[in-house]
């Protein structure tokens, strides 16, 4: 791995949690993080089965995509939920997450 | 925490640190595993950042920053769907609910500490 990928992977992590951070601020609590997970999910299936250049995987994939949608934060917020509503954001987050990467998976390999 | 300039530098080079810190357990463990790693490694971080003691700044730079960005919904979702599309619904189940129950166990244990500490 030379320093010039690892450069990519930061830039492209630095962007992608500013941008998450953002999306926190203007919709703020689970339906924030709830919308660049679904969001992130799609594009990055997209991103992966059309895009095969190995730096613009590493900074757009790897970097930006992966650190603009989050686990931790999903995971804190549905254990301070109700029960009923920690169900409720597990299951919007996997259903429409799951849906949105394979929409995208089948959106990039037909492209 | 409201937008700030200092907020979003913070989140930002947490995210850095956080995106090269994945990076580099993708490149040890092969396959879903390192991706299950750090969603519940940066989850049990998380839940200690969010009940320790400390201030604003820690938590923009260490749990918006690096533990958002550490962690990654987007390939654990593909990785799912992946294995949907391959027919391996089993697999697929397996993840999705192990890394969930994980995640969770993981958050519980970090916040007891972070509330131990506190």
């Amino acid at each position: 791995m030379d320093r010039s990928e690892l450069a990519l992977v930061a830039f492209g992590g630095f962007a992608g949690a500013l941008l998450r951070y953002g999306a926190s601020v203007a919709i703020p609590g689970a339906g924030g993080t709830l919308a660049v997970n679904v969001l992130g999910s799609f594009v990055l299936g997209t991103f992966i089965t059309s895009v095969s250049s190995r730096r613009a995987q590493l900074f757009f994939g790897t970097g930006l995509l992966s650190s603009f949608t989050t686990y931790s934060t999903f995971a804190v917020q549905t254990a301070s939920l109700s029960p009923m509503g920690g169900a409720l954001n597990v299951g919007a987050n996997y259903a429409l997450g799951f849906a949105a990467a394979a929409l995208g998976l089948a959106f990039g390999g037909r492209r | 925490m409201s937008l700030s300039l200092l907020s979003a530098v913070l989140v930002g080079v947490g995210g850095m640190a956080g995106a090269v810190s994945r990076h580099t357990v993708d490149q040890r463990i092969v396959g879903k595993w390192s991706t299950v790693t750090v969603n519940v490694l940066g989850s049990v971080a998380l839940g200690f950042l969010v009940t320790a003691p400390v201030g604003d700044a820690a938590v923009a730079l260490a749990g918006t920053g690096f533990c958002g960005a550490f962690t990654t919904f987007s390939s654990f979702a593909v990785g799912v769907a992946e294995l949907a599309d391959a027919g391996d619904y089993d697999t697929a189940a397996r993840y999705a609910f192990g890394t969930l129950l994980a995640a969770l166990v993981g958050v519980a244990i970090g916040g007891a500490v972070g509330g131990t500490v506190g």
